[in-house]
């Protein structure tokens, strides 16, 4: 395999103008597909990294309206249910209506507890439930913004939940890592929301029940909507998977059209790498037939085709897919707050390489089929 | 000059009528511009879409007034009294019943979708009688106005398209609520297109409002008085009120998405654009190779080396207007009023729009087009133009 490089390196650099244009054709096509996949993971990665033993109990009608603070209670004491957050969004800016923030008021230790995968110093997770006006922060949005442990930070609010003016003053208490999170939101207290504000008191967003087992999903599901049946609020739960995949959903078919615009590159792509490939064993035809009368069996020739068209596409390939990775790590920043989780998933590169090979193949079947059949008397006569 | 242009037109008129022997070649740039072309209409036909359903169908007579320092309806509360002082205004069109305005609530409701069964976040509007007026566009579709005080609801063209069971004379539940679908509407795409109406006075009854409403939309008797509008209103002490037109808010609301769509698109379509180039590159670099014994014989006759260039320019930019043609007529016939929903990141509901393939977005695709070919062609025509031409009289 190895002695044959030499001749594929020559007959790449017979025309190399045009190697070097097919090359980048290809190179750009894999970096869209690397930003194409890294947008579609940012829109519906966020169903793999939700729990399976966790539940999400929002009012029937929709997760804006807000439910009675003593369903908490009573979902808690359903068998089967470990433990139970409640939340509301505050939601608020800092400094600029621009910086909107993902602030959500929740209990510090029952939320912690529910949520095991949110990673926090021991020492920090004391001072925050010690601190009513406390806040702890996601890692990323700390870094954004310079905050560190012990900041005091106003928080703007449109919300007219106070009787003297939308500044709510918070103090960092702690700054966590979240598995397979963005790392950009923050939560306050429950408490401090809840007695600050002059009307809906009392009133929680939405529950988080946290299960003993996961297989009991349905059933208590099903056992939380029934107790609240026919009450002025009644309940909508579904497993937290579901609930995000769902969530994900109303932004419509944006995984369908992102498939549509790479099959089309894909296709454009396809189509020049095999017409180079075939302009080039054309334009050989001769040396092919040279090759042969010097022992090439067609198995050979064929091979050194096929392998052509694969060096151009696993080498634009490569190159696209790592321009692509570092440009979302350029962007990442830009699109944080519309697409969080905006990263190429080691899938979509598995498939990549995949998709690489299968481009060279399909594009150098045709070549290699006429290289093969190429009769050698003819291919001599006609140099 | 003059003689170098009519050897120029001879030069790429013989060029073009042998372009029938390089097909093959001249198919995949064809295909290449093509490719770009529909991604180009597809992408950016769904910003058009959008940009009707918010920007454009929002009036720049209609005031809409919500609570002093509320960015979205949301958040945003208003009393009986606060609605009485804004009908009070001399600035607000007047019709039989009295002012031209709509008290409203907004709230989102799940109804599934019809596509997919899986719940969507529906907006339900609570509106007066007089919410068809402070509509632009408004029109019947099918059925009647609801009936005040009852539980008859009227629904969007859109959202009876999109979700399921919204059926003129069926019936809806939500909760324990019943609902009448009495009558369907058009507001030429907008926004309203995607909603469900009620009564409001019900609406306060079954999502427990009181009597407060969330916004207020009302008809001005021109676009020029809204300045005086705005500062009747801001300057009253006995009310908050924050006042915008019905244009300026809308635009708001699809300011984040509209911004996502645009960037997304840009990117792409450039990203595209590059790998078309690389394929013109290919093609004409072909195409001139083919040509050397053909160029180098007309140089040899006297031709110059400007109408080589001019007759390789021109054919890669025919390529490009075939090309351009090909993608626009099937972008337009995949895309165009293709009726989809989507999520709006501000009032956390569906919007509903269509697909739009302006003759404008088909214009811009074309001269995209024409760009890619011509930037294609031009190192290929200079190199064409440098050919040796006893050399090129000896090749094949």
């Amino acid at each position: 395999m190895l002695r044959f490089l030499p001749l594929l390196w020559a007959s790449l650099r017979r025309r190399s103008l045009r190697s070097v244009f097919t090359l980048m054709s290809i190179v750009v096509a894999f970096l869209l597909y690397g930003v194409l996949e890294a947008l579609r993971f940012g829109f519906f990665g966020g169903v793999e990294a939700a729990g399976d033993n966790r539940l999400m109990t929002t009012h029937r009608m929709s997760i804006v309206r807000e439910l009675p603070g003593s369903y908490l209670g009573k979902v808690h004491s359903i068998p089967g249910i470990r433990q139970v957050s409640a939340q509301v969004w505050f939601g608020g800016w800092f400094r600029d209506e621009r910086n909107q923030l993902q602030v959500i008021a929740a209990d510090p230790e029952t939320l912690l507890e529910v949520y095991p995968e949110i990673h926090l110093a021991d020492t920090e997770k004391r001072a925050w439930i010690a601190d009513r006006t406390g806040v702890i922060v996601g890692k990323n949005l700390a870094g954004q913004f310079g905050w560190r442990v012990g900041d005091q930070i106003p928080l703007q609010q449109s919300i007219p939940y106070k009787s003297d003016g939308n500044t709510w003053a918070v103090t960092v208490r702690g700054i966590y890592v979240q598995d397979g999170a963005d790392n950009r939101g923050m939560y306050m207290q429950y408490k401090y929301l809840d007695e600050t504000r002059v009307w809906g008191r009392g009133r929680i967003g939405w529950m988080v029940p946290l299960l003993e087992t996961p297989t009991d999903a349905a059933r208590i599901s099903r056992e939380i909507d029934a107790l609240f049946a026919n009450s002025p609020a009644e309940t909508k739960t579904a497993s937290e998977k579901t609930w995000v995949g769902d969530f994900a959903k109303q932004v419509g078919n944006i995984g369908l059209m992102l498939s549509a615009v790479a099959f089309a590159v894909f296709f454009t792509m396809l189509l020049v790498a095999a017409n180079t490939m075939a302009q080039s064993v054309r334009e050989r035809t001769n040396e092919i037939g040279v090759l042969k009368t010097l022992g090439f069996t067609n198995g050979t020739v064929t091979w050194l085709v096929l392998l052509e068209s694969l060096a151009l596409t696993v080498v634009g390939g490569t190159l696209g897919l790592a321009l692509a990775l570092v440009l979302t790590q350029a962007m990442k920043p830009l699109l944080n707050s519309f697409v969080p989780l905006f990263q190429i998933p080691g899938y979509a590169v598995a498939l990549g390489f995949g998709l690489m090979i299968l481009l060279g193949l399909v594009a150098g079947a045709l070549p290699a089929a006429r290289a093969m059949r190429l009769d050698v008397v003819e291919a001599l006569r006609s140099g | 000059m003059a003689s170098s242009l009519s050897q120029a037109q001879l030069v790429t008129a013989l060029n073009l009528r042998m372009l029938v022997t390089r097909w093959q070649s001249a198919a995949v740039t064809v295909v290449g511009i093509a490719g770009v072309m529909i991604v180009l209409i597809g992408v950016f036909s769904i910003y058009e879409g959008f940009r009707t359903a918010l920007d454009l169908s929002g009036s720049p007579d209609v005031a809409f007034i919500l609570r002093g320092g509320s960015s979205d309806e949301m958040q945003s509360g208003l009393s009986l009294e606060e609605s009485r002082v804004v009908g009070d205004s001399p600035e607000v069109a007047r019709a039989a019943q009295g002012p031209v305005l709509s008290p409203e609530i907004f709230v989102n409701v799940d109804v599934p979708s019809r596509a997919t069964g899986i719940s969507m976040m529906v907006p339900m509007r609570g509106v007066g009688p007089q919410a068809p007026n402070v509509r632009a566009h408004f029109r019947w579709v099918a059925g009647r106005m609801l009936t005040p005080g009852t539980n008859e609801i009227v629904v969007g063209r859109g959202a009876a398209a999109q979700f399921a069971g919204l059926d003129l004379g069926k019936e809806l539940k939500l909760g324990s609520n019943r609902w009448q679908i009495v009558g369907i509407f058009a507001d030429a795409g907008g926004v309203a297109e995607s909603e469900l109406w009620a009564d409001v006075t019900v609406m306060q009854g079954v999502f427990q409002y009181g009597n407060g409403f969330q916004s207020i939309r009302a008809r001005l008797a021109s676009p020029a008085v809204f300045g005086e509008f705005k500062d009747r209103l801001t300057t009253d002490p006995r009310v908050n009120l924050r006042v915008l037109t019905e244009r300026e808010y809308l635009s708001f609301l699809s300011r984040g998405l509209r911004a996502i769509i645009m960037s997304a698109g840009v990117a792409i379509a450039l990203l595209m654009g590059v790998g078309a180039i690389f394929a013109a590159l290919n093609t004409m670099y072909a195409a001139v190779a083919a040509r050397t014994r053909e160029i180098a014989t007309l140089r040899a006759l006297g031709f110059g080396a400007f109408p080589v260039v001019v007759s390789v320019l021109a054919e890669a930019m025919l390529l490009g207007v075939a090309g351009a043609v090909l993608g626009g007529c099937i972008g337009y016939l995949a895309f165009n009023g293709v009726q989809t929903s989507t999520l709006n990141m501000v009032s956390f509901s569906q919007v509903t729009f269509a697909f739009r393939v302006t003759a404008e977005l088909l214009w811009w695709g074309l001269i995209y087009a024409l760009a890619l070919t011509f930037i294609g062609g031009v190192l290929p025509a200079i190199r064409a133009a440098r050919l040796p031409i006893a050399g090129g009289l000896r090749e094949l």
